[in-house]
């Protein structure tokens, strides 16, 4: 197998004694959409600009490898990589096209071939060159300025490209239709994308793997549907998607499935939990769209089931969100669909008792969160 | 590899380059340095010498002997010198008063000046910039006897004889706020400019009446450029020279007058410098104030 | 936009005006006045200006104002920018300490300023005489400077109680400038010297710009320091017009005041603009 593109081993930043990255390990393969995604603050930026050199690790703070070679002494503009920043960082005093030719200048291309590829990077991102290539960053529209930035980028034909943020300041449907198209450019240049994003939808639509990051560490990795569907800790169940959490103790085994005692003496059973000692106090997650509310008579077999009271019907357009409180305390959602409210309106009216039931498969007993 | 751009001498720049990205403190210096430097050399040390020279002895022709003495400062309790100083200070505080009294509502009418803010604002900043001394003798030409006033005024029969003006506390006291008014107009304005008009419409709703909404948010809002200006003020007026030189002559003298007739005329170094550093003294004493009081306000504005 | 002033406010702020302004608008005018004795109006005449031609003394102290406003300027705006361009940029230690000498220039009144660097010229250039006789007794030449007072110690003085509002100008527009913008010229390849030419540069240009028609400004008008500092044979405009005020003649004094109003309100305006000034378009 390739060497990977982009390695970090074991890297650190301290800030004046902030510790904004925690010795984290990753790696990148050629050609993926990797994103690094997490609230602000989580150490995701301080990542990206390890990675593109304006930051150095820390005196013994491991290793950043690009391309199989150390470069944690290596500055930006050695390193080869091309970026879009997200302000767009367009240079305010030179012409769209002198802004896209400003890089190939660095390198010493000749000056013709610079003429062609501007123009080829412009109509690449779909930007018309003769009518936008004369005119100052500052009559551009956002989405505009969007493109530039990447065709400055992209005009480079670099490896790997690192984006921070870029479409946050467009308006959503702008926003979905970068996400589209940010997406096909990876596929069809080949060029390894890292991507930094608070917006967890953004990272689950376009990315291959997502590095999930929380308290300058990284609390998961993987792709997608992995981070969604098995999500390792509270902080990730609680990030990536919306999540139910009940609390218990650790109570051994049954099969592959982990068994959690809840404070009334009950039972329920969930995937994971494994090396936790018995008695150890323990959090189990669960989608609200894998809750389902059946009559107390109704329980599903191979299901497990709390008593609950509906308190609450939330209306939330193609979803009905039903909140209930479980009869030994906390509460629960569950996530409908919308089958037409005149058709086929919910059965769930405030007050009626139920049950929550959920499958153990779609139960997670989380690890926990490190400090 | 080298990714860097088509200049030569690439190899030294670009080891430099990399060692001092790690040194953040090293590159900040080495651009910092020279005007460090200069400041150190010709600024903070001359001081440093001023103080030293206060505490010698008076040499005979000029500069000094060695020896310490603290008789220098002592002689400031002399009557003759106690009154110069008071005097400084009288007209320092009744500067900055009138300054404030005649600055503010300028200042409060260009924060409210919509399109013509501009404009009004260039007519203050242009004295502040302009020459001080052309402004004295602007000051001159009106007050002599000979002056535009006193032409005017016999030429209209109001007076029989040129009414003395120059050479009076009110011609001091004039110049001095005719030189730093400025001053004090510019931070008001600016502490004035980021108040949020919503706040008074606030206050209007509220119930509070015109007067009310002035005393109770426009003016404890602008408080930090109130205090700034009159720092601003105090400051230069405290050592002034040029106004009492040549709008007050010898009966208005002030410490700054003390302080360069010691070095030209008396040929008393260590007395000057003691003068000098007393006026600093009460400028440190000033800004120190003026730091305090904006650090303990900072937090809450209100 | 905001509600109505009242009326007594605006004739204030008016009355304001009129007194900051009307004394050198009289000034401007009576430079133009036929008489020389009398403070009415006895027709116009520009022969006050004529005059001025004829006096060497003030044309020479014109020369000595601009060759010490220029060098004062170049030394000052170099030394500040760099100045403002580490406090903006960097992280270093020894801030605070920096910060403070900083304010040092802008609270002390001219006349200590003056006073300390007399002393310190004097004592400096003693020493070097001294330091000189003993290098000559040794067989060597005389290797250190001795400041004699004149256009060199002058320079000196203007540079240090100019540099602090150089920063101030400068500094306050660097930290309006997005960062990114030198980090994305090195991600495109150019190193830091580059990144500085061809991004921060042309984006600081107006306020080093601005700062300069200050420190110019500053230097081209101050009376205090100079005088303390100065030496034979060296003179600047304002001291030459302050031994004319002293001596209380002539129209002359309005006329050459008059060319130093407009010099300064042109570099102010100008200034004022550039600080103003949005970052560039291009054109």
């Amino acid at each position: 197998m390739a060497a990977p593109v982009v390695e970090f081993r074991n890297v650190s930043k301290t800030f004046a004694g902030h510790k904004a990255v925690r010795g984290i390990s990753f790696h990148i393969d050629k050609g993926e959409f990797f994103s690094i995604l997490g609230p602000s603050g989580c150490g995701k930026t301080t990542t990206l600009r390890l990675l593109a050199g304006f930051e150095e690790p820390d005196e013994d703070g491991g290793e950043v490898r690009i391309l199989d070679e150390v470069v944690n002494h290596r500055r930006p503009y050695e390193r080869k990589l091309a970026m879009v920043f997200q302000n767009y960082a367009l240079f305010p005093h030179l012409t769209v096209e002198k802004n896209v030719a400003f890089g190939l200048e660095q390198r010493g291309t000749p000056k013709g071939e610079i003429v062609t590829r501007v123009r080829n990077a412009l109509e690449n991102v779909r930007l018309d060159p003769v009518k936008f290539g004369g005119r100052p960053p500052a009559a551009l529209s956002g989405g505009q300025r969007q493109r530039v930035a990447l065709a400055r980028a992209l005009v480079l034909e670099p490896s790997i490209l690192l984006l921070d943020e870029p479409l946050g300041a467009l308006d959503l449907k702008l926003r979905k239709e970068m996400q589209l198209e940010l997406k096909s450019l990876n596929r069809r240049l080949g060029i390894t994308f890292v991507y930094v994003t608070h917006d967890q939808e953004e990272a689950l639509t376009m990315s291959d793997r997502i590095a999930v990051m929380d308290n300058a560490l990284i609390a998961q990795l993987g792709a997608p549907a992995e981070i969604y569907e098995h999500p390792r800790t509270a902080f990730v169940a609680r990030f990536i998607g919306e999540s139910n959490f009940l609390e218990g103790a650790y109570a051994g085994r049954e099969g592959t499935w982990a068994l959690v005692r809840r404070a009334d003496g009950s039972l329920v059973r969930g995937r994971g939990g494994d090396g936790r000692a018995e008695g150890a106090a323990v959090k189990i997650a669960v989608r609200p769209e894998r809750v389902e509310l059946v009559q107390p008579d109704a329980v599903p077999e191979g299901f497990d089931a709390l008593p609950a009271t509906v308190r609450q019907v939330v209306y939330r357009g193609e979803m009905l969100h039903v909140r209930v409180t479980l009869r030994e305390g906390g509460e629960m959602v569950a996530a409908m669909r919308n089958e037409g409210q005149i058709r086929n309106p919910v059965r769930w009216q405030e007050g009626v008792a139920c049950m929550a039931v959920f499958a153990p498969d779609d139960a997670r007993v989380l690890e926990e969160d490190p400090a | 590899m080298s990714g860097g751009g088509g200049s030569g001498g690439g190899g030294l720049r670009l080891a430099w380059l990399r060692w001092s990205a790690r040194r953040p403190g090293v590159r900040a210096w080495s651009l910092m340095a020279p005007g460090t430097g200069w400041l150190l050399v010709f600024f903070l040390i001359p001081l440093g010498f001023m103080l030293a020279y206060s505490f010698m002895k008076k040499g005979v022709y000029g500069g000094v002997e060695p020896g310490f003495t603290l008789e220098h400062y002592l002689r400031f309790f002399d009557p003759l010198y106690l009154t110069i100083l008071l005097r400084t200070v009288v007209y320092a505080l009744g500067c900055t008063f009138f300054s404030l009294v005649m600055g503010y509502p300028v200042a409060y009418v260009i924060s409210r000046s919509g399109a013509w803010k501009n404009l009004l604002m260039f007519l203050v900043i242009l004295p502040f910039w302009t020459s001080f001394l052309v402004r004295t003798f602007a000051m001159i030409f009106l007050m002599r006897d000979t002056g535009l006033i006193n032409t005017a005024l016999i030429a209209m029969h109001l007076v029989q004889e040129p009414i003395e003006m120059l050479n009076t506390p009110f011609a001091v006291m004039t110049g001095l706020v005719y030189g730093f008014l400025p001053f004090m107009i510019l931070p008001i304005y600016s502490s004035l400019e980021k108040l949020d008009p919503s706040l008074l419409e606030a206050a209007e709703v509220l119930g509070a009446r015109p007067f009310a909404r002035f005393t109770k948010v426009v003016l404890p809002l602008s408080m930090p450029g109130v205090v700034a200006g009159s720092l601003l003020v105090f400051i230069p007026a405290l050592g002034s020279f040029l106004t009492s030189d040549l709008l007050g002559g010898a009966k208005e003298m002030m410490v700054g007058n003390l302080v360069q007739n010691q070095f030209i005329a008396a040929r008393n170094w260590p007395f000057g410098s003691a003068a000098s550093f007393v006026v600093m003294g009460v400028v440190l004493l000033a800004v120190f104030g003026f730091l305090k009081s904006r650090d303990d306000s900072a937090p809450g504005g209100l | 936009m905001a509600g109505k002033l009242p009326k007594w406010l605006i004739a204030t702020a008016a009355a304001v005006y009129f007194f900051l302004h009307a004394p050198l608008m009289v000034l401007v005018l009576f430079s133009f006045n036929n008489s020389k004795f009398s403070a009415g109006w006895e027709g116009f005449t520009v022969q006050w200006y004529q005059r001025l031609l004829e006096r060497r003394d003030i044309l020479d102290s014109l020369w000595v104002s601009v060759e010490v406003g220029v060098v004062s300027t170049i030394v000052s705006t170099l030394l500040g920018t760099l100045l403002a361009l580490g406090l903006a940029r960097h992280r270093f230690s020894g801030r605070t300490f920096l910060e403070s000498l900083l304010y040092v220039p802008i609270v002390t009144p001219e006349i200590v300023c003056g006073i300390s660097l007399l002393i310190f010229f004097t004592a400096a250039s003693k020493w070097a005489g001294s330091g000189n006789e003993l290098l000559a007794s040794a067989g060597l030449p005389a290797l250190l400077p001795v400041l004699a007072p004149g256009l060199l110690t002058i320079i000196i003085a203007h540079v240090a109680f100019n540099i602090s509002f150089v920063v101030v100008v400068v500094r306050s527009r660097l930290e309006g400038m997005d960062r990114n913008l030198e980090e994305a010229a090195m991600i495109l390849g150019a190193d830091e010297f580059t990144a500085f030419w061809k991004v921060t540069v042309p984006q600081l240009w107006p306020g080093i710009l601005s700062g300069a028609l200050l420190a110019f400004t500053m230097s081209f008008d101050d009376f205090v320091i100079t005088s303390l500092v100065t030496g034979p044979g060296s003179s600047t405009l304002p001291i030459v017009v302050y031994t004319m005020v002293r001596k209380n003649v002539e129209p002359s004094i309005n006329a050459i005041s008059t060319i130093i109003l407009v010099v300064t309100a042109v570099l102010i305006y100008a200034s004022d603009r550039l600080s103003q000034d949005k970052p560039l378009t291009p054109t």
